[in-house]
C-alpha cells in the first residue's frame, strides 16, 4: 500500500503538468487570450494604481534592477513591522518586538523564498506579522522568482532586445496564479479541518482535568500560499507536522501537490516558449529520474529503520517513527521529505533531524544539487544552466562550437554560468568550515558525533538552496547564526538570478544558427542522460567529501 | 540601452523608484491584509467548526480539547498517546530532535521500555510497537497506531474491570482507515477513544 499511495501522487502530478504548464504559458506569453476577460479589468486597475502605463519591455539590467528595488522596499517595510509588532493591531496574544538579528534573518529568509525560521510562530509573531509580513512575502517572493524564471526563458527562446516587463509579470503572477489558487486551496484545507481564525490561544480542560493551552490562528490562509509559492515557513514551530497545519493524509497530499505542481509544470511551459515541447519533456524527465532515485533511498532507509532502536527488542517493523506522525506513517513522510527539498519549499511534516542517516542524506543531496524541480522558477533556471554546461562539455569533446536552442554558447555565457554554479558550493562549504572553527558556530550543535556535522552542513545548504528546512535541533537563534545564514540566503538567491538574467540578455541578442545534420540535438534521450550525468558529476565532485564526513560516516557507525 | 531613447530620462529615473514603492505598498495590502481577512471570513461562514479548531465536547457539552491535538493521559486506566517532549502543551510544538545516533535517544527509549514493563507485565516487550515509544514530530500527535491501542487492552481491562472483548471492539470501532482508502496509515484517535471509554465507565 505504501508504494501504491506514492505512485498515485506521482501519477496525479504527471497528469497536472500539461494543463498547468499550458496555463502558465498563456499567463506570460503576453498574447491575447480568454484569460484577459476574467483578469484584465483588475489588472488594468492595478497598473493604474502603481503608475505603470505602457508596460514596455525591459533589457536584462532594467529587469534585474526593478525586481531588486521591489524586493528591497518589501524588506524595509517588513523589518519595521516585525520590530514594532507589539504596537500594531491583531496581536491578541501580546507578542513583543522581535530581536534585531532575528528580524534581519526573518525578513531575508522570507524575501528570498527560503523561509528558514529561527523563531517559532506561535510564540514569537503576532497575527498581524503572520499576515502582513509572512503571508505577504510568501506571495511576493514567489511571484518574483516566477517572473525572473519566465524572463530567463523568454531570453533564451526568443529573439529581440527585451525580457518582458517585470511589473507586468509580477502582477500577473499574483492575479492569475497565486491569489486565486491560494484562496481555493485555503477553503479546501479549512473544509479538511485546518483552522482559520483570529481568536487568541485557546485554553481547555482536558479529559483528565488538566488545563491545556492550544495555540491557533489564521493557519489555512498561510498553508496554501506556503506550498503554492514553495515557501515553506510554518505557522507553528514544527511546520506541517503540526496537526493544525496538516491534520490528515489528504491535506498532506494536497500540500505535496500544491508545492510540486508548479515547479514540475514549468519545464513544459519552457517547451511551449521554445516551440519544442520535446525539449520541455527532456528537462522534466531528467528532473523526474533524479527525484525517483532520491525518493527510493528515503523510503527504503526510513522503512528499514534505525538499527540502534531495533536492537532494544521492541516491534520496530513499522520503520523509523521517531519525529514522524502516525497519520502519515513512513510513506507520506518520505514522500513529503523528498518533495519539499526537491521543490525547495522547506516545509516539513516530520523532523529531518531525526531521519535515519541515509534518509537525511536525501534532503541534503537534493538541496546540494538544487535542480530536482526546484523552487518557484529557480530550479528550472538552474537545470537550464546545467543544460548549457552539458552542451558546452559535449562541444569540447567533439571539437565544435556548442549551441543551445540555436544560439552559440560563447565565453561570456560560460563565465557567468561558472560563477553561478561555483557560488552554490562556495556559500555552503566556506560558512560550514567557519562555523566549525568558532565556538559561536559549533556550540549550537545538539546531536553528538557525525550527526553534528550534518546539522551544521544542513543549515547552510538549506540557506544556500533557499529551502528553509532544518535539522531543527540546531540551536540557531543566535546573532552568529542569524547573520551568517542571512547572508548565505541573500547570495544564494540573487547571485544566480542576476547571472542568469545576464546570460539570457546576452543569448537573446545572438544570431540564430540554422539547424543542420551536424547540430547536436538537445531534445532526445541521449541529452537527458548527459544532463543527469553533468548534474551528478558536478554535485559529486563538490560535495562528496563533506557528505562522507556527515551522513555516510553516521550510517557506517550506527549499530 | 538604446531601446529607451524616446523616454524622458527624468521621469524614467523617477518611476524607477515610485513604481517599486507603489507596487510594494499595494501588494502588502492585497496579500497581507485583504487576502487573509477575506479567507478568514469565508472560512468561518462556510466551515465554522473546522475554522475554529475542530473542538470536541464530552456528554455534558463541556469542551475537552481539539480532536486534532493530542492530550497527556497520566492515569494508566486510559489509553496512552505517544511520547511528547513538550508534554502535549499545545501553546508550543516540537520534539527532542534526537538524531538516530544520539545516545540520548536510546536512553529515553530504554526508560520508556522499563516503564512499559512495570505497567504491562502481561505483554512482552517484543510486541511493543515502535510508534508508541517514539516522540512524534509535533509533540502533539493525536493518534496512535491500531496495534499500539491493542497492546494496551490487557492493562486497561485489569484496571477498569471492563472485559477485553469490549475494549477490543471499542478500539476497532475507533480505528480510522486510510484517507480515500489509499493515503496515509490506519490510526486511532486517543482522545476520542478515551472519551468513548469514559462513557462506558459511566464517568
Amino acid at each position: 500500500m505504501d508504494i501504491v499511495q506514492m505512485l498515485v501522487v506521482l501519477a496525479v502530478l504527471v497528469l497536472l503538468v500539461k494543463p498547468l504548464g499550458t496555463y502558465v504559458y498563456h499567463v506570460f506569453s503576453n498574447e491575447q487570450n480568454r484569460l484577459d476577460r476574467v483578469f484584465g479589468g483588475t489588472e488594468r486597475l492595478i497598473f493604474t494604481l502603481i503608475g505603470v502605463h505602457k508596460r514596455e519591455g525591459m533589457g536584462w539590467k532594467k529587469y534585474a534592477l526593478s525586481f531588486m528595488a521591489t524586493n528591497l522596499i518589501l524588506v524595509a517595510f517588513s523589518y519595521v513591522i516585525l520590530r514594532l509588532q507589539h504596537a500594531l493591531p491583531f496581536n491578541p496574544n501580546g507578542m513583543g518586538s522581535l530581536e534585531p538579528t532575528l528580524t534581519f534573518n526573518t525578513v531575508i529568509s522570507f524575501i528570498t523564498n527560503t523561509n528558514l525560521q529561527h523563531y517559532s510562530g506561535e510564540s514569537a509573531l503576532s497575527y498581524f506579522s503572520q499576515m502582513a509580513v509572512i503571508m505577504m512575502m510568501m506571495f511576493t517572493s514567489a511571484a518574483t522568482g516566477f517572473s525572473v524564471a519566465i524572463a530567463f526563458v523568454r531570453g533564451i527562446t526568443s529573439k529581440g532586445k527585451t525580457l518582458g516587463n517585470f511589473f507586468e509579470d509580477f502582477v500577473k503572477a499574483h492575479t492569475r496564479i497565486f491569489l486565486p489558487l491560494s484562496f481555493i486551496i485555503t477553503l479546501v484545507l479549512v473544509a479538511l479541518q485546518v483552522p482559520q481564525t483570529l481568536d487568541p490561544t485557546l485554553t481547555v480542560k482536558t479529559l483528565e482535568g488538566a488545563m491545556q493551552q492550544i495555540a491557533i490562528g489564521p493557519v489555512a490562509s498561510l498553508e496554501s500560499i506556503k506550498h503554492l509559492g514553495t515557501n515553506g515557513g510554518g505557522f507553528f514551530g514544527v511546520n506541517s507536522a503540526h496537526p493544525f497545519e496538516n491534520p490528515n493524509p489528504l491535506t498532506n497530499v494536497i500540500q505535496i501537490l500544491s508545492m510540486w505542481a508548479l515547479p514540475a509544470a514549468l519545464p513544459y511551459t519552457f517547451g511551449l516558449f521554445a516551440k519544442n515541447k520535446k525539449q520541455g519533456w527532456v528537462v522534466f524527465s531528467a528532473m523526474m529520474c533524479l527525484f525517483l532515485v532520491f525518493l527510493s533511498v528515503a523510503y527504503t532507509s526510513e522503512k528499514t529503520g534505525n538499527p540502534a532502536m531495533s536492537a532494544l527488542g521492541i516491534d520496530a517493523s513499522q520503520g523509523s517513527m521517531e519525529g514522524k506522525e502516525v497519520r502519515f506513517g513512513i510513506a507520506q513522510s518520505a514522500l513529503f521529505t523528498a518533495v519539499t527539498t526537491a521543490a525547495t519549499t522547506g516545509t516539513v511534516n516530520n523532523m529531518h533531524d531525526t531521519l535515519t542517516p541515509l534518509g537525511g542524506l536525501v534532503p541534503l543531496g537534493e538541496m546540494m544539487l538544487n535542480v530536482v524541480f526546484g523552487g518557484k522558477g529557480v530550479g528550472l533556471i538552474n537545470m537550464l544552466m546545467y543544460a548549457i554546461l552539458a552542451v558546452f562539455i559535449c562541444g569540447l569533446m567533439v571539437g565544435r562550437t556548442p549551441e543551445f536552442l540555436g544560439r552559440k554558447i560563447e565565453p561570456r555565457e560560460m563565465k557567468l554560468i561558472a560563477v553561478a554554479i561555483l557560488a552554490h558550493p562556495f556559500i555552503i562549504l566556506v560558512p560550514t568550515a567557519i562555523a566549525f572553527m568558532t565556538e559561536l558556530g559549533h556550540g549550537a550543535i545538539t546531536n553528538p558525533g557525525f550527526h553534528g556535522i550534518s546539522q551544521v552542513l544542513y543549515e547552510f545548504t538549506s540557506s544556500a538552496a533557499n529551502n528553509g528546512s532544518g535539522f531543527e535541533g540546531l540551536g540557531d537563534n543566535t546573532p552568529f547564526w542569524n547573520i551568517s545564514t542571512g547572508l548565505v540566503m541573500l547570495f544564494g538567491r540573487y547571485i544566480s538570478m542576476i547571472a542568469m538574467l545576464a546570460v539570457a540578455g546576452s543569448l537573446m541578442r545572438k544570431q540564430t544558427v540554422p539547424e543542420t545534420i551536424g547540430t547536436f540535438r538537445t531534445d532526445n534521450k541521449l541529452f537527458a542522460a548527459l544532463l543527469i550525468g553533468t548534474v551528478l558529476l558536478i554535485g559529486a565532485l563538490t560535495f562528496l567529501p563533506v557528505i562522507v564526513l556527515g551522513p555516510i560516516a553516521e550510517f557506517l557507525t550506527l549499530r | 540601452m538604446n531601446e529607451y531613447k524616446n523616454e524622458d530620462p527624468r521621469s524614467s529615473r523617477l518611476s524607477a523608484i515610485t513604481v517599486p514603492l507603489r507596487i510594494s505598498l499595494l501588494f502588502m495590502v492585497i496579500c497581507g491584509i485583504i487576502y487573509p481577512l477575506v479567507s478568514t471570513g469565508a472560512a468561518q461562514l462556510l466551515f465554522p467548526g473546522q475554522a475554529a479548531g475542530s473542538l470536541i465536547k464530552d456528554q455534558t457539552g463541556q469542551v475537552v480539547g481539539s480532536e486534532l491535538i493530542g492530550q497527556s493521559f497520566t492515569d494508566p486506566k486510559w489509553f496512552q498517546g505517544r511520547v511528547s517532549s513538550i508534554d502535549y502543551n499545545a501553546a508550543g510544538s516540537g520534539s527532542n530532535n534526537f538524531g538516530p545516533s544520539n545516545p540520548a535517544l536510546i536512553e529515553r527509549t530504554a526508560a520508556s521500555i522499563e516503564a512499559w514493563k512495570l505497567q504491562n507485565p502481561d505483554v512482552p516487550v517484543s510486541e511493543l510497537p515502535i510508534a508508541l515509544i517514539t516522540n512524534s514530530g509535533s509533540g502533539l500527535d493525536p493518534h496512535i497506531t491500531p496495534q499500539s491501542a491493542m497492546v494496551q487492552i490487557a492493562r486497561i481491562s485489569k484496571l477498569t474491570g471492563e472485559p477485553a472483548d469490549v475494549l477490543k471492539q471499542l478500539v476497532e470501532k475507533h480505528t480510522e482507515g486510510r484517507d480515500l482508502g489509499v493515503f496515509g496509515d490506519k490510526r486511532v484517535n486517543v482522545l476520542k477513544l478515551n472519551l468513548a471509554l469514559s462513557a462506558i465507565l459511566g464517568e
